[in-house]
């Protein structure tokens, strides 16, 4: 049920670069995240990634507490959790949620509640526009965005026309969106929704084999993804599927195998990024825990040491002094270029990505970049 | 609605059904017989998919896998039987189903404990995997057609067991008159522990079988579970052929239901409630049939007491 | 057997006293989680006395009560959404952020759920009835989960608390009071109804359908009315756990609550009048106190109730004798 770490370095008053002589107030971390059940592999990266960050930042750390709960991929517990965090751990901030269906459950009353949410992952179309709120901030990317990058490939690729499907919840609804956003002059064969956490696609496959589709995009993270690709695999059809990094991260290339080789996929960040951050973040995250990194990891490793760059500038306590230190994004991001636009969700460069075989292991290449400097299709609508 | 994908969509159907006529068929049987809900038919189910998946990995052997799956089922199921199942049969219903669901509690955190929160992946032999071309043209997976064929055979099977074999005999004099059957010196409860390990076997060969088109993971049997009341209760309680039947109508109204109904409701609105309201009538549609059924014979279609 | 002995009633003003004392204790010593853990307690009780009417009292062991628990929790989180964005529910029926006018709705709707599914489920009876009502409440839960208007698999988010005159619901204890208050009332209100001549009624129903047909009791007519009952108890259980978490999601109706309710009536004893209370009192306190200690909390849980179904059968058997198929 609980799963706790508690995580202290060392006691030592840390003299800042710069000749600032600043020292970081004591922040307490809330991380709620998937570590049981289908979705466990991008709750567990998630977290590696920020626990490295912080084990590498060394003295830098010393002064932050994380506090780590499984939330079983399951709304309820997510907002229960978060009320015992809040009310009864007191923590300063929350991050960590996978989900876009927990963070709608989770992220409007924290941030009502005066906490400070850093997303490592979900960022549901709501908080992005109307829903934003200065409280809130997305490291990781506004949900449309991998799904406006592989319609934009689509387009650019020249395909004529596209089956689409997604699960059945917001953040389904917001793929299959921004996928039209920039695929806007083929055709679309079918739009389905399929359920969330659904384990057999037959029906589904009978459709696209139906279809007379040139290409399939598809929304199906976590182990819907695997069963999904794993029948699609066996099942004679063999129109080329492209999807968003989701369907084809780290996590899930293992268990997926072959079926996914020569898939294009629309992502923010790829191992084979070529800057020292991601050279070094990828060289830590293997040595420290013998498996390739993810996406999810790279965004939490991405949310720890932004969180570490906001303490070295301001005070927790002092809550507008560190929302600003926060939105100068003052950090070497793994992903390169990176900066906050005015809803607190990042401007970055969207690449496609194939699937191939490095020696025997399923991995990501970047092919080209499809979208750069890119920002959000809600960001007009925030009001901040 | 094009002939090929209709036609498709009723072998996905099929496939269904033969899985869920797997886990019922056990239901029914250990009911008909001990007069016993078990709740937690569904871990046995789990049991067979982790035994399949553990031993397929490490020997590399899909059929061994299969066996396995068969074997620690079958095992889990007796040792139930003899340690905690064996002390309800006097009970009443509502201890039955309170014991049977601890014992879904404990077997859930034990795999957790075991093999951890991820999912486990089963990969098909080559001989099984790929798709086959049907008569007509219809392209189709062969492992799904293999499913249905192990349901077929099963259902054969069991009926052989039942109507020809001595095992049958006791089974059917169980069913008729417990008492009785002690009188004849015939060992209930060694008959009650071979019935209830038949019935976990099938539960672990379906869970072997599905978990290897989906993937084996804590709590997989529970959905399975509740369906395979649903087509228990459709069928009649006791009755293996009920279990078919209903196993059947269950697969294929689903399916079907799923496949069809948003086109169906698409005819007179737009695009997007028709898959808003089709999508939800088709996951009640079981539900529905299940009380019509209730509703025309209360005892289901082939069960003889209420 | 719901009769008021002394020792029984002392018995039942104990149990609900620690409850009370609990939450009062935390909120002094400012634990403000604390009592909120006590209001869950508080909450889940509530659930387990509309069981325990239909299950105790009237031996119909419904393996569906996870769909009234869950049509109360929607009909307020529904009502308090469209209160928040004043938008009309059908056109001319308004939204509410005023409990009192949610608790009512909250219970005529799972009260008519009730009526439906239990009229048909007492066509059927023993095991068939056990599955019945679990498949009934599992249609509801599909249902919930794909019709996307009130948020689908995701469940519902309203964010804030409804309001109750005069108090503050936003205080832990304040709304603690509220809960508890009125899994009082249900309580006197259960024994009441068990010890009317109506009560005697459902009671010769349990024991011996047969016999009571022949002194003029019509047993079906009987056996609804406790559902009924039972469920609409349940429903407005089920609406003020949907205001603790100001959410409600597809999950209050699965079928795993339904285990859940169960437990909570069985753990304290079935036909004790507080049995539901010392129960959810006893999960919650396992689940916090055991949760801690391991992650597995749920199979130490499940070992628990094994050797209590098994070892203590007193509370169990007693309850349901006469309705043994076979010995």
């Amino acid at each position: 049920m609980t799963n706790r770490s508690y995580l202290t370095c060392g006691v030592a008053a840390v003299v800042m670069m710069l000749g600032s002589t600043a020292v970081a107030a004591p922040v307490k971390v809330g991380m709620i995240t998937t570590l049981s059940g289908g979705g466990a592999g991008l709750g567990i990266d998630t977290r590696d990634g920020f626990m490295l960050a912080l084990k590498q930042a060394g003295d830098a750390a010393s002064e932050v507490e994380v506090l780590i709960e499984d939330d079983q991929q399951k709304p309820d517990v997510a907002v229960q959790i978060a009320d015992k965090m809040i009310q009864s751990d007191q923590v300063d901030l929350l991050t960590g949620i996978v989900w876009s269906n927990l963070a709608m459950a989770v992220v409007p009353a924290a941030v009502a509640q005066g906490k400070f949410y850093l997303s490592t992952n979900a960022a549901p179309s709501a908080l992005a526009g109307s829903g934003c709120d200065p409280k809130y901030f997305s490291v990781s990317y506004q949900n449309d965005n991998m799904h406006e990058t592989a319609g934009a490939y689509a387009k650019k690729a020249g395909i004529g026309k596209v089956f689409i499907m997604a699960p059945n919840y917001p953040a389904g609804q917001d793929s299959l969106t921004g996928f039209k956003r920039f695929y806007d002059e083929g055709e679309i064969t079918d739009e389905v929704y399929t359920q969330v956490g659904q384990t057999d696609y037959a029906a589904e496959i009978a459709q696209i084999r139906n279809s007379g589709a040139d290409a399939v995009f598809f929304f199906l993270p976590g182990g819907m993804g695997i069963a999904f690709m794993k029948q699609y695999a066996e099942s004679g059809v063999d129109i080329p599927l492209i999807g968003p990094a989701f369907s084809f991260s780290q996590d899930i290339l293992p268990a997926a195998g072959d079926a996914a080789l020569g898939v294009m996929n629309g992502a923010n960040w790829s191992k084979d990024l070529d800057n020292e951050a991601n050279a070094t973040f990828v060289e830590g995250f293997q040595a420290e825990y013998d498996r390739l990194p993810s996406l999810y990891a790279a965004q939490g490793y991405d949310t720890a040491n932004l969180l570490l760059s906001a303490m070295s500038k301001a005070d927790i306590t002092d809550a507008d002094a560190f929302r600003a230190a926060l939105a100068e994004a003052d950090f070497d991001s793994v992903r390169g270029k990176f900066s906050f636009g005015p809803n607190q969700h990042p401007i970055q460069d969207f690449y496609i990505r194939e699937v191939v075989k490095e020696g025997d292991v399923l991995t990501n290449k970047i092919v080209e970049p499809v979208l750069t400097d890119h920002a959000d299709a809600y960001a007009g609508e925030c009001s901040m | 609605m094009p002939v090929l994908l209709v036609a498709e969509q009723a072998l996905n159907g099929l496939q269904y059904g033969m899985m869920l006529f797997l886990m019922a068929a056990g239901l029914t049987l250990v009911f008909g017989v001990m007069g016993l809900i078990n709740l937690a038919h569904g871990s046995l189910y789990m049991v067979g998919a982790f035994a399949c998946a553990t031993v397929a990995a490490s020997t590399g052997w899909f059929w061994l896998g299969l066996l396995a799956s068969l074997a620690a089922a079958a095992a889990a199921g007796a040792i139930i039987e003899v340690l905690v199942i064996r002390r309800l049969y006097a009970r009443d219903h509502l201890d039955q189903v309170l014991a049977t669901f601890a014992l879904i509690l404990v077997f859930s955190e034990g795999t957790r404990w075991v093999f951890g929160s991820f999912p486990l992946y089963l990969n098909l032999p080559p001989a099984l995997s790929g798709a086959v071309t049907l008569p007509g043209g219809l392209q189709y997976p062969l492992f799904r057609l293999v499913i249905i064929a192990v349901g077929a055979a099963v259902a054969v099977g069991l009926w052989l067991l039942i109507s020809r074999t001595r095992l049958g005999i006791r089974i059917r004099a169980g069913e008729a008159d417990r008492e009785m059957i002690a009188a004849l010196g015939i060992d209930i409860a060694r008959l009650y522990t071979v019935v209830f390990a038949l019935g976990a076997a099938l539960a672990g060969l379906a869970g072997a079988l599905v978990g290897s088109i989906q993937s084996v993971q804590v709590g997989m049997g529970e959905p399975v579970l509740i369906l395979a009341f649903v087509v228990v209760v459709i069928g009649g309680i006791g009755s293996i052929k009920g279990a078919l039947i209903g196993a059947m109508l269950v697969g294929m109204t689903d399916t079907l239901g799923k496949a069809l109904l948003p086109g169906f409701f698409a005819q007179f609105m737009d695009v997007s409630s028709a898959n808003t309201i089709g999508a939800s009538l088709a996951s009640m549609l079981i539900y529905i049939l299940m009380a019509v059924v209730l509703i025309v014979r209360p005892q289901g279609l082939f069960g003889a007491r209420v | 057997m719901g009769q008021a002995f002394t020792r029984e009633t002392w018995i039942n003003l104990l149990i609900f006293t620690v409850l009370v004392a609990v939450a009062v204790f935390a909120h002094l010593s400012g634990q403000g989680f604390t009592v909120t853990l006590a209001t869950k307690a508080a909450i889940f009780a509530l659930a387990g006395v509309g069981l325990n009417l239909a299950l105790g009292y009237g031996g119909m062991i419904s393996f569906g009560h996870a769909a009234f628990f869950g049509i109360g929790g929607y009909a307020c989180g529904i009502l308090a959404s469209h209160a928040a964005n004043g938008t009309p529910i059908f056109a001319f029926l308004a939204g509410s952020n005023n409990m009192l006018v949610i608790w009512p709705i909250a219970m005529i709707a799972s009260g008519l759920a009730a009526l439906v599914i239990g009229a048909l489920s007492q066509r059927t009876s023993g095991v068939y009835f056990i599955m019945v009502t679990l498949a009934f409440a599992q249609m509801i839960f599909y249902f919930a989960i794909s019709w996307p208007r009130y948020g689908g698999e995701d469940g519902l988010s309203f964010y804030v608390r409804n309001n109750f005159p005069v108090m503050n619901t936003f205080a832990p204890i304040q709304y603690f009071a509220i809960c508890a208050t009125l899994l009082a009332l249900a309580l006197i209100a259960t024994a009441v109804i068990t010890q009317s001549r109506y009560g005697l009624a459902l009671q010769a129903v349990r024991q011996n359908s047969q016999r009571s047909k022949a002194v003029g009791i019509r047993p079906y007519a009987v056996l609804l009315t406790a559902f009924v009952l039972s469920g609409m108890i349940t429903g407005l259980a089920g609406a003020l756990y949907a205001d603790l978490n100001r959410f409600v999601s597809p999950t209050m109706l699965s079928w795993h609550m339904s285990g859940e309710i169960m437990v909570f009536v069985i753990l304290g004893g079935v036909g004790r009048l507080c049995g539901p209370v010392a129960g959810a009192g006893i999960y919650i306190l396992l689940e916090h106190v055991l949760g801690g200690v391991s992650e597995y909390w749920q199979a130490l849980l499940g070992l628990m109730l094994l050797v209590i179904v098994l070892f203590a059968p007193g509370g169990l058997i007693g309850l349901l004798s006469g309705r043994k198929r076979h010995a």
